[in-house]
């Protein structure tokens, strides 16, 4: 199998502070790997990098066998790799539709097209819809963004990721701030993603990561400490005196 | 309350489309020259929105395409008047030329004050403008400092005369409807969505793959080129061009008349000019006359403090009628702060 998504010697400092320290990823073609470690291992950091809002000090990464470390945000995701936000981060006062239609309307060519109404553009509309439903938001289409509830609009977020096609989805936190009922309902969501998408998921809600991943990399201090298999990664003691020890001590 | 809305605005449309006729019928000529003054600046008011309203960027120089607009008609005048090259006063020519220069300034300015953000923005659109401000003071040529009288008006042949006042209104309001028109298919288009939507959430926009800053740029180059049929507009009728229009404070004009309308909405700005206008003719009027009412002394100069009432007004629809006079109607009054 081929890798999706290669990181080589990844470095990013903040001042004195280094949150990426000479990271070696690399997420193969298809798998979800997650990445997990505790507050402050550089999770957000290293997809800000990857998406391309961060620029890197050192390192490339490699995207669909292309280097994409200078690459702009907006090319990247032309090039398939779609995000969430680890904080919500849709159009708030646009419908769900207008949403996703929006996100499905940035793949299909420029937008120059300054007369053709969008809300009723069947090319726009039928995509949206069919991301909705995949997310289980289907009869909340015509609901204002900022109406949806904190976990409708997580599944939102995921909607307008998919509506860009993407080959590679990152996902930051996709369950943060969510009850049990709503992660099971993402993490159900995202087990149906899976195979068809490569994923790389960070996440803090271990029942979710041992649910979903095939691989997982322990991120300590912007290192990666550990790559491997659930139990493997279960079974590590490095990881566990670094951290799985407090979290599922009680699993 | 939408349909209260929609009657509002329909009258409100329908009364400026019979102005002439009235104005004609009682004998007050003065209101055709005020409220031709009102569809001008509904026209520019409405390019601001575009930008301001729906794009989020709030551009504090719009008064410089406004100026260019006008001097398209000036500059041809003058060189009609004073070199004989009648060519330049043709009115195609005029229209034609401040759509296109005033849009292709706009897209120069906005290219640079895009890359930056918030009060910077704001700053960077207000130095460009009083730049070209001091440019055309220096152009001594075309009347610097004192402006141009124009004895000449845009030249239609015999489809149009610029002089009949009621044709000018009548140009006006065609083409304050043909913008209405145009910004409404704009704002809804494809091309409309990505503005609306970076001024929503421009870090979300550029994630799903959008390059907004072009786009952006693009809205900001034809809220520009609009501005300038105002511009051309504004020469028309009040015969004159100097720089004194190209002022900031005229910018901030622009920034109130979208803002009391409401920031937005289609017909927002053509409310907001309207209401402006109205203010600015009877405010002072209505002074004077709750000054005589009250009994004080000395009210003949009650109305020279109309502003002293503008102003808090003003504050109190900013702050207390959501979306301006188009909240209003729409029933949406609450506490903006």
């Amino acid at each position: 199998m081929s890798d999706a998504l290669t990181i080589e010697g990844l470095v990013k400092q903040f001042g004195g502070l280094t949150a990426t320290d000479h990271l070696f990823l690399s997420v193969t073609k298809g798998e979800v790997h997650a990445v997990i470690g505790p507050n402050g291992a550089g999770k957000t950091t290293l997809i800000g990098q990857l998406t391309g809002e961060i620029t890197p000090d050192a390192g490339t990464i490699r995207f669909a066998g292309r280097d994409v470390t200078g690459l702009a945000v907006h090319r990247r995701s032309m090039l398939g790799l779609a995000r969430s936000f680890q904080i919500t981060n849709v159009l708030a006062d646009f419908t769900a539709r207008a949403n996703v239609a929006l996100a499905v309307q940035a793949h299909q060519g420029h937008s120059f097209r300054f007369w053709r109404k969008a809300a009723t553009d069947p090319r726009l509309i039928g995509p949206a819809e069919e991301h909705l439903a995949t997310v289980g938001l289907a009869d909340r289409a015509d609901v204002t963004a900022s109406s949806l509830s904190h976990g409708e609009q997580r599944q939102l977020e995921l909607a307008m990721a998919l509506a860009t096609r993407p080959a590679m989805l990152l996902l930051d936190e996709p369950m943060a701030g969510m009850g049990p009922e709503d992660s099971a309902r993402m993490v159900e969501i995202l087990k149906r993603l899976k195979g068809d998408l490569t994923i790389l998921l960070v996440e803090h809600d271990m029942d979710a990561v041992f649910a979903l991943a095939d691989r997982i990399t322990v991120l300590v201090y912007g290192r990666a400490i550990a790559t491997g298999a659930p139990e493997q990664i279960r079974n590590d003691p490095d990881v566990r005196a670094a951290y799985l020890g407090e979290e599922t001590g009680d699993a | 309350m939408q349909m209260i809305r929609i009657g509002f605005i329909a009258l409100v449309m329908l009364a400026l489309a019979v102005v002439p006729v009235v104005a004609t019928a009682i004998d007050e000529p003065f209101y055709v020259s005020l409220f031709t003054r009102m569809l001008v600046l509904a026209i520019a008011a409405s390019s601001l929105n575009l930008v301001l309203g729906y794009g989020g960027m709030v551009s504090f120089g719009h008064a410089a395409y406004l100026g260019l607009g006008s001097y398209v008609v000036g500059i041809g005048f003058y060189h009609a008047a004073n070199d004989g090259m009648e060519w330049a006063l043709n009115g195609w020519l005029h229209l034609a030329l401040a759509i296109i220069i005033p849009g292709l300034v706009a897209l120069l300015i906005g290219a640079i004050s895009l890359r930056t953000r918030g009060v910077y923005f704001i700053m960077i659109t207000l130095a460009f403008s009083q730049m070209l401000y001091y440019f055309f003071i220096g152009l001594e040529r075309y009347g610097g400092d004192d402006g141009l009288s124009l004895w000449y008006l845009s030249d239609f042949g015999s489809v149009m005369d610029m002089n009949d006042d009621s044709q000018l209104y009548y140009l006006a309001y065609g083409l304050l409807v043909l913008v209405l028109f145009v910004l409404y298919r704009l704002v809804n288009s494809h091309f409309g969505m990505v503005v609306r939507g970076a001024k929503s959430n421009e870090r979300r926009l550029m994630a799903v793959g959008f390059p907004t800053y072009r786009y952006r740029l693009v809205a900001f180059g034809i809220s520009g080129a609009i501005c300038g049929i105002a511009g051309f507009l504004m020469a028309n009728q009040s015969e004159f061009v100097s720089t004194s229009e190209m002022h900031w404070v005229h910018s901030g004009d622009l920034i109130v008349m979208v803002v009391l309308g409401g920031m937005g909405t289609l017909f927002g700005p053509v409310l907001g000019a309207v209401g402006f206008l109205m203010l600015e003719q009877y405010l002072p009027e209505l002074m004077e006359g709750v000054c005589h009412i009250i009994g004080g002394d000395r009210c003949g100069i009650a109305g020279e403090y109309w502003k002293m009432v503008f102003g808090p007004l003003l504050i109190l629809i900013v702050l207390f009628a959501r979306g301006g006079i188009d909240g209003l109607l729409q029933g949406k009054v609450g506490r903006n702060v």
